[in-house]
Formats: C-alpha cells, structure tokens, sequence
C-alpha cells in the first residue's frame, strides 16, 4: 500500500498523511450510511418506512441533511460545566477509538502498523474511552451526565474481563496477536472441502467463544441491551445530555467508529478477515477491502437488528450478566478450547 | 535512540514531582496519585536500563512491578474508602485517632 | 534531530507538564485526569524504548484499571458536587527544597556513573521472548503474581463493601430497602 502511494505522490510526508487517513475516510463514510442504516432497520423491524424523502431514493442523504444542520448549531458550554474538561472530552473519546484502528487489517494489502501485539493494543487504547466518558460525565456538571459516565465506567470496566478472556482463548489457537498474521492463518479451504478455514468452524468452542464476544462487545459498544449509559428513557441522553452541535456529533462517530471496530475486530478473529469466503475466487488486496468491510458491516447490522428487537437490562441484570455468567463461561470455554488444542 | 541521560533525568524529574506531590498535598487520594507517579518513573528508568544495558529483565521486573501497583490501588482504594466511610473526609491530617 | 528525538521532548513536556498540574491543582478531579497524560505520556516512552509490549500493559493496567478505580474513588469519597473536590497544600517550600535535593542527588549519581551501554535494537525482544521468559526463568514470580493479585481482589471487596449481616436481626429485616445488596462499590477490580 505504501509503494502504491508513493508511486504516485510527490512527497514523504503526504504518503505517511495520506495513509494514515484512510481509516478516517472509512470511517466516515460507514457512519454517514450506518446511521442512515439504523433508521430503516429500526422502521421495518416497526413495520414503518423510516426516512423516505431526502435525496430521493429511500432517503439516503437523510443523514448529511442532519449533519449539515449539526455544523451550523451554536456550540454551547453549560454555564457551570468545567469548560476545559468539557471542550476536550469527545476529542480524547474520537482519539481513542480512532487510535485503535491501527492495528486492523483492512486488506492483504493495508494494515496501519504491523505491531506485534496488535489485538492487545486495541483492547488496551480502548479503555482510553471509558475515561474520556467519565471526564465528560463529570464536566458537564449534570446529575444524568454524571450518572450515565458512572455507569459506563462499571460497563466497561467489568466486559472488559469476558473480552479479553474470549480474545485469549482464540490467541491460543492462533499464537500470535498481530491481526494480520491471525488473518493469514486463515487462508484457504480446510474443513470438509468446502468450509472456509475460518477460526469459528476450528471447533465447537470456538462458536460459543464467538457468541461470547459478541454479547461482550454489545456491552462495549453501549448498544442495546446494555445501552444504560446512553438510556434516553431513564436518564436523557446519559454522558452527552449537555452537548449539542458537533461535539455532540463526535460522541455518535465514536459510538459508531467504536461499533465497526467491534465488529472488525470479530471479523477478524473468527471470520478470517479479509479472506473470500469462496477460497481464491474473488481474492486480491482489493476484494480483500471488500470483504473485511461486508463481514464487519454484517456484523454491524445483527448489532442493530438487537437494539430494534431486545429491551434494556437494569443495572443490576447488567452486572449480573457479566459477573455471573459470561465471566465463569469464558473462563470454562477458555480451559475447553485449551484442552481441545493440546488433544487435537 | 536517545542518551540514556535524558531517560534517566526525566524519571527523576518525575518522582521529584512525586515526592513533592506526597509531601505537600492533604488529601489521601492525591497523595496515593503522587505514589502512582513515583512507581511509574521507576519504572520509566528500569525500561530504559533495560533499552541501553541491553538486558530484557528490565521489562519482566516492570510487569511485576505493575502488577503490585494494580493489587495496591485496588487495596490502597478500599481502605481510603473505608476510612472515608467512618471519618466521613480524607484529609490525612484530620485522621489523627491514634495520635498522641 | 531525528523523530524519536522529537516525540522524546514533546512527550517530556507533555508528562513533566501534566505531572506538576496532577500535583499543583486544586482540584482533584483535575488531578485524575492529568495523571492519565502522565501515564499515556510514560507508556509512549516505553514505546520508544523498543518495550512495546510494557507500553500497551502500562495502558491497559494504569489507563483502563487503575485511573477508573482512582475516579471512582474521588467521586465517593467527595460529598457536594463541584466545590467540594478542592484540596489544599500545606509546607510547600520545605518539602520543595527537600525533595529538589532528592532529585539533583538522583541526576548527578546518574551523570557521574559510567554505564557500559549495549543498546537494544528494534525488534530484539520479542513478545515470544518475554513469555518465554516469564513462564520459564521467572515462574514462581509469575505465580506468586497471579497469588496476589487474587488476594487483593478478595481483601479489596471485603473492606470496601458495607458490612452487613447476612441474617438481620428479627425487626430489623423491614429496613433492608428495596435495592437489594450492594455491589461492593465497584472495587473489585485490579
């Protein structure tokens, strides 16, 4: 990727700034049509038509209409908000999700940074986020601000277990935590003649350690069910109550920038990545892009498809998820994928 | 690579600013902060040993030593919390019971 | 000046900067948050020094963990809202003196010392290395870790939850309330 844009470009620097935006480009482009997305699941799983008219077809610049209409709002700081704090909360939220796209591997041929602990660095930059919540929680001198950030620090904080415990017991079938390198392993028709060689069909584990990570990364993303940082219903609008305009609008790319990593992320580790699901029919450094963004944004869609379908837990079923369930499953299933590893 | 020098001033910097911070500040959250500080930029010169004297059991002793600070925030946390829930303040000068 | 030049002072400013403000502010909610740029700016240098792996457990360990457990920590133990969380600092000019004295002591034994350098190039410890290392030369370390770690949880959740008694006396069952048994304050985490 990087000779391609040098081939092309005249100077050093505007390659390495060139590609180091492209994840932003993606980005931004996928939550232009991921929110467009949301309001038509959510009007057809409701038997209604969501936005229809902007644009013409199926209202599909619905969401640049919004945003256009977001530029031009004032910027307001409430008056006894602790101003600094307040200004640079969804800048430190956007950072740290953007951050973690560095070590995804979009195609064969496109990978931020090849570290080689790859998939520990995102889940680690992540938690920048949960921070950068409770610091906008906290200035914005609000009782449901405050609430909601509390309640996202006690989210994150405990899924975070279950993640990484499900990430790790796909680690050991793979033995390497550079994203590309997993992707690789991926390559090709194994089981059965037919099957991909994707990590989800290397054992029956694997499945439920998908499911795992699924429910995990619901909870990370503050989607429905596990939306309670956000719950409109019970406490406004949760940690972004008192912002409005754009800054407001950084917290919705974060959200869904943090969704799509999420789901690129399961992509990766269970889906095989960028690899065709038909073997080396429609491969390439470009299909590759093509498929990595489909399974992600598959994954995506079963994520909204949940918001539209399952009500929200209360806080305590929340903790009681986590601490009673998924933690001492993944633990059972990580020891269940070690042994199946060491016997087969 | 830079001078070993520079590593090395910078962590001691640091845990001057610590050790200012525990000796100045009343409140026991700050000073545990200020502890927080002070291990950090131990560790700082241990990785930076371990960078320029060639030797990786620079980094092993920094995850124990991350590992402690993880067990000691979690530990330091709960007593101030329980102190805070008996004294109703953490101020540490007007924790003074035992004082004579 | 090469870049790794450059990202050392930027990052030196950025922390020595952040770490007097964690000190010197008021507030203490101010004072949890630059110690967060403190600690990204510390795993940046790990970064710089080829100790990427310390790096990202530095972000995930003091970041993720120990930063929340801190905020947390200040939202309960601070009664009020806003004004409540301000601080103030007692024998500032001999605790200077006496801890700059500390640190020109500590710069000049590193000045003076002769080190007998053998840098490490990038890419000369691998993640393969130190887990190698940690389950093979530094085991029982490693065990004695994990031992601990366990320990602490278990004390951390005993003495920061509410004591109660797990069958209240008869007549006292009615002020139990409605939300249930508490969890523990959020503690419970290292």
């Amino acid at each position: 990727m990087q000779q391609f844009l040098e081939s092309f470009l005249p100077a050093g620097p505007l390659v390495v700034f060139v590609f180091s935006i492209i994840p932003l480009m993606i980005i931004l482009v996928y939550a232009l049509f991921a929110i467009w997305l949301e309001r038509k699941v959510a009007g057809h799983i409701q038997d209604r038509l969501g936005p229809m008219h902007t644009g013409g077809w199926h209202g599909w610049s619905q969401t640049i209409a919004d945003l256009v209409k977001m530029i031009q709002k004032e910027d307001i700081v409430p008056a006894k908000a602790d101003r600094f704090l307040f200004k640079m909360a969804p800048f430190i939220a956007f950072a740290a999700s953007y951050a973690a796209f560095v070590a995804i591997p979009f195609s064969s041929g496109y990978i931020g940074s090849m570290i080689d602990v790859g998939i520990f660095y995102i889940v680690a930059i992540t938690s920048l986020l949960s921070v950068s919540i409770i610091m906008a929680g906290w200035a914005s001198n609000n009782k449901w601000s405050l609430l909601g950030a509390m309640r996202t620090a006690a989210q994150t904080v405990s899924y975070e277990v279950p993640t990484v415990v499900t990430i790790l017991s796909v680690i050991i079938v793979t033995g390497t935590l550079n994203l590309m390198e997993v992707t690789e392993m991926q390559t090709g028709n194994a089981f059965l003649g037919f099957l991909p060689n994707w990590l989800i069909f290397h054992s029956p584990f694997m499945v439920i350690a998908f499911v795992l990570f699924f429910i995990a990364s619901l909870a990370e993303a503050h989607r429905v069910p596990f939306d309670l940082p956000e719950s409109e219903s019970e406490l406004v609008g949760g940690y972004q109550t008192e912002y409005s305009g754009m800054r407001w609008g950084l917290f919705m790319l974060t959200e869904y920038a943090d969704m799509l990593l999420l789901s690129l992320v399961g992509a990766t580790l269970f889906f095989g990545g960028w690899n065709s699901p038909f073997g080396s029919f429609m491969d390439g450094p470009v299909w590759g892009a093509f498929w990595m963004l489909l399974k992600g944004m598959i994954l995506v869609f079963v994520m909204m498809w949940l918001r539209w379908t399952l009500p929200r837990l209360r806080v305590d079923q929340l903790m009681n998820v986590c601490w009673k369930y998924l933690i001492p499953l993944s633990f059972v299933n990580l020891v269940l994928i070690a042994l199946w590893e060491m016997i087969f | 690579m830079m001078e070993m020098d520079w590593y090395l001033g910078l962590s001691a910097v640091l845990f001057t600013i610590g050790v200012i911070g525990v000796l100045t500040r009343k409140n026991a959250i700050v000073i545990f902060m200020c502890a927080e500080l002070m291990l950090n930029s131990v560790n700082l010169t241990l990785v930076s040993f371990s960078a320029q004297l060639g030797d990786v059991h620079g980094q092993i002793l920094v995850f124990f030593a991350l590992c402690v600070a993880a067990a000691e925030a979690a530990v330091g946390l709960a007593i101030i919390i329980a102190i805070y829930r008996n004294n109703l303040t953490v101020d540490v000068t007007k924790i003074n019971l035992l004082r004579w | 000046m090469d870049l790794f030049a450059v990202a050392f002072y930027v990052f030196a400013i950025l922390i020595i900067g952040s770490a007097a403000i964690m000190v010197f502010s008021r507030n203490i909610v101010h004072s949890a948050f630059a110690l967060m740029f403190t600690l990204a700016g510390v795993a940046v240098f790990y970064a710089l020094l080829y100790a990427g792996f310390v790096a990202v457990t530095q972000l995930l360990v003091y970041v993720g963990g120990i930063l929340v457990l801190i905020l947390f920590g200040v939202m309960l133990t601070t009664r009020g809202y806003f004004e409540k969380v301000r601080t103030r600092t007692v024998n500032l000019v001999p605790s200077t003196i006496f801890a700059a004295i500390i640190g020109l002591m500590l710069i000049a034994v590193y000045v003076t010392t002769e080190w007998t350098l053998m840098p490490l190039e990038d890419g000369e410890v691998t993640l393969t290395g130190l887990g190698e290392l940690l389950l093979t030369d530094f085991m029982l370390p490693f065990q004695v870790a994990g031992v601990l770690l366990l320990l602490c949880i278990i004390g951390a959740v005993l003495m920061a939850a509410r004591t109660r008694h797990p069958h209240p006396p008869a007549g006292k069952s009615s002020q139990e309330g409605p939300g249930g048994p508490s969890y523990g304050e959020g503690t419970g985490r290292s």
